[in-house]
């Protein structure tokens, strides 16, 4: 039904209408009205037979997600930050052990700095934990990448997480259809586990293996995540066919066909980022967008295809990795490695900073010319740093930098106040 | 695309107007989107929200930088946050006070403002004598259907009664109609 909602709502709403069995979630920003609206709706009896199980930590929801999954009840939860790392030993073990639970991750910084705005570094630090990984652009998405969540997810027994940028998403009430029972009836068939611990049938599951084997079981991780590759278009398809709405699927082009600059990027700056292109299109310049959907399993091929035609790629990121630079970027090197095209990092929007039509006009103004360092920090305020820096080298114990930096900036701030 | 930024302090009701906003626009059939600035969430600090309507889909997910219209609900912000920032010189401002405009000493930017483009209406006095609490929102809303014809009284009391029910809903309608009826061109 066609709603002015808000996007936690929109979701909690298209989950339950998946027919979750079992719901193990901890409150924590900017997740948190996900798992009320869902508490909310399992309270008044709006889903079914569903448990929800209120546990003590996000530890325990993943671990209470691990059992209940495992004995073949569709199963949901959703973190952000702090609480996906909490939770990371059992995040390994639910993909490990090839249970079909769907996460959302309510995207957000991981500090300290304590910071509860929207990046994407909680996810990234479950990049290698062998969950299948989505990201959203929009509210839209973000209700129908749930439901065709749950089919991949059993469709192909492994862990999905779908990725919506925190407060940008997760909180904007923008207008959303989300998907009607019947209609995720029709799309979504009853789960049939492909593993199931029954007290009747007793099996074990979580063997130790040893030299002789382990790598097998890993490789065929691997292997099973790229047979998604195969089931995340068609499901995409199919569901484009049934709701009328393109949602999912493993990359999109935004006029990206035949241009010389591609931007390619994630999640909600999508929007943001179409409205500059258009711009620059309008001014004469060859350049395009694509947007990745499908981050783990990484679509390398459709890549290559869908960028064959660039001279350049401008990768636009809300990670970092310290110490290397753009996490989203060392992937798409990697997979346009055999063909030439320069691959440009830019890293942004860190801790919730505003990325404006402004800003990423002057970024891309430079990058179409090949201007930007390597990797580039969008919207850095270089002068703090220096001064942080120089700080740094001429005091004896200078104590952290984080509460420095926001010392100096106040002091800056109010003598801009006082020169009005 | 009419584009609205609300500033007040948390407890005010600065995301609920903002979704309320939505809401009513959303019930013209047109697009819209509400999106908050959220800091630490507590009593008295800085809040900020963020409100697009426009007749196509709104995909922007930018903070609004350049406001048709600035809702002010608490007037100390004006020395407190660099509220005017990007205000259109053609730009609508709407504040909640029961005092006159000279009394704010922000005559730089009422200079800059066409005439009947700045609104006042005693918000927090309204939701007191309905309400009985200083929650000047739904108030302000009803004022924004006096100043323009972007979105009807009624359809802010639909949003109204879509965010909440019984006596809150019938007394927060009562307040957007007499706001609606008191505002007053600077």
């Amino acid at each position: 039904m066609l709603q002015q909602i808000e996007g936690s709502a929109a979701v909690a709403q298209a989950v339950a209408a998946c027919r979750p069995e079992v719901i193990a979630a901890y409150p924590i920003t900017p997740q948190t009205h996900i798992v009320e609206g869902l508490g909310d709706m399992v309270k008044r009896g709006l889903v079914g037979n569903c448990q929800f199980l209120n546990v003590e930590s996000e530890f325990g929801a993943m671990s209470a997600c691990i059992g209940s999954s495992a004995t073949g009840a569709r199963t949901y939860t959703a973190t952000s930050s702090q609480g996906m790392l909490f939770m990371m030993e059992a995040v390994y073990n639910a993909s490990g052990l090839g249970l079909p639970i769907v996460m959302t991750v309510g995207n957000r910084a991981i500090g300290p700095p304590i910071n509860i705005w929207n990046d994407w570094s909680d996810s990234m630090a479950a990049r290698d934990a062998a969950w299948i990984q989505l990201f959203v652009e929009d509210n839209q998405q973000a209700a129908d990448v749930h439901v065709q969540a749950f089919r991949l997810a059993e469709a192909a027994s492994l862990p999905v997480m779908v990725c919506m940028d925190g407060f940008i998403l997760t909180h904007a009430y923008t207008r959303v259809d989300v998907p009607d029972q019947a209609d995720v009836d029709n799309f979504l068939p009853v789960f049939e586990p492909q593993q199931v611990l029954d007290p009747l049938a007793p099996i074990t599951m979580g063997a130790m293996v040893g030299p002789e084997a382990f790598a097998e079981v890993r490789f065929l991780a691997h292997y099973k995540q790229l047979e998604a590759l195969d089931l995340i278009p068609r499901h995409a398809a199919e569901f484009e066919a049934l709701f009328g709405r393109d949602s999912g699927g493993l990359l999109k082009s935004f006029d990206a066909e035949d241009k010389s600059t591609v931007v390619v990027t994630m999640g909600s700056v999508v929007g943001t980022m179409k409205s500059v292109l258009a711009d620059m299109r309008q001014d004469g310049l060859s350049i395009g967008l694509l947007s990745i959907r499908s981050y783990r399993p990484f679509p390398k091929q459709q890549l290559c295809e869908a960028l064959a035609g660039a001279k350049r790629v401008i990768v636009f990121e809300k990670s970092l990795a310290v110490g290397m630079g753009g996490i989203l970027a060392a992937d798409v090197r990697m997979a346009l490695a055999n063909l030439p095209i320069a691959v440009h990092s830019v890293i942004g929007g860190l801790g919730g900073r505003p990325i404006t039509r402004d800003n990423l006009r002057r970024m891309l103004d430079k990058g179409v010319h090949d201007e930007l360092e390597e990797p580039h920090f969008h919207d850095l305020d270089v002068a703090v740093v220096h001064r942080e820096l120089e700080r740094l080298r001429h005091i004896q114990r200078p104590g952290p930098s984080a509460e420095s930096i926001l010392r100096d900036i106040a002091g800056a701030e109010a003598i801009a106040r006082s020169s009005e | 695309m009419f584009q609205i930024r609300i500033h007040g302090r948390g407890g005010q009701g600065v995301v609920t107007a903002a979704e309320m906003l939505s809401i009513a626009a959303f019930a013209e059939d047109r697009h819209a989107q509400a999106i908050p600035s959220f800091g630490s969430e507590r009593m008295g600090a800085p809040v900020v929200a963020y409100v697009r309507i426009d007749e196509d889909p709104i995909e922007l997910t930018e903070p609004v930088l350049r406001p048709d219209l600035l809702i002010i609900q608490d007037p100390t912000l004006f020395h407190a946050v660099d509220v005017f920032n990007g205000l259109a010189d053609d730009g609508f401002l709407l504040i909640n006070t029961a005092r006159r405009l000279p009394e704010l000493r922000i005559d730089d930017a009422l200079a800059r403002l066409p005439d009947h483009h700045v609104y006042t209406v005693a918000a927090t006095e309204l939701a007191l004598r309905h309400l009985g609490r200083p929650t000047p929102n739904t108030a302000l809303l009803g004022a924004f259907t006096a100043l323009s014809d972007v979105l009807h009284l009624e359809s802010v009391i639909t949003a109204i009664n879509d965010k909440f029910s019984g006596d809150i809903a019938h007394n927060n309608v009562i307040v957007a109609r007499a706001a609606h009826d008191a505002a007053q061109a600077g």
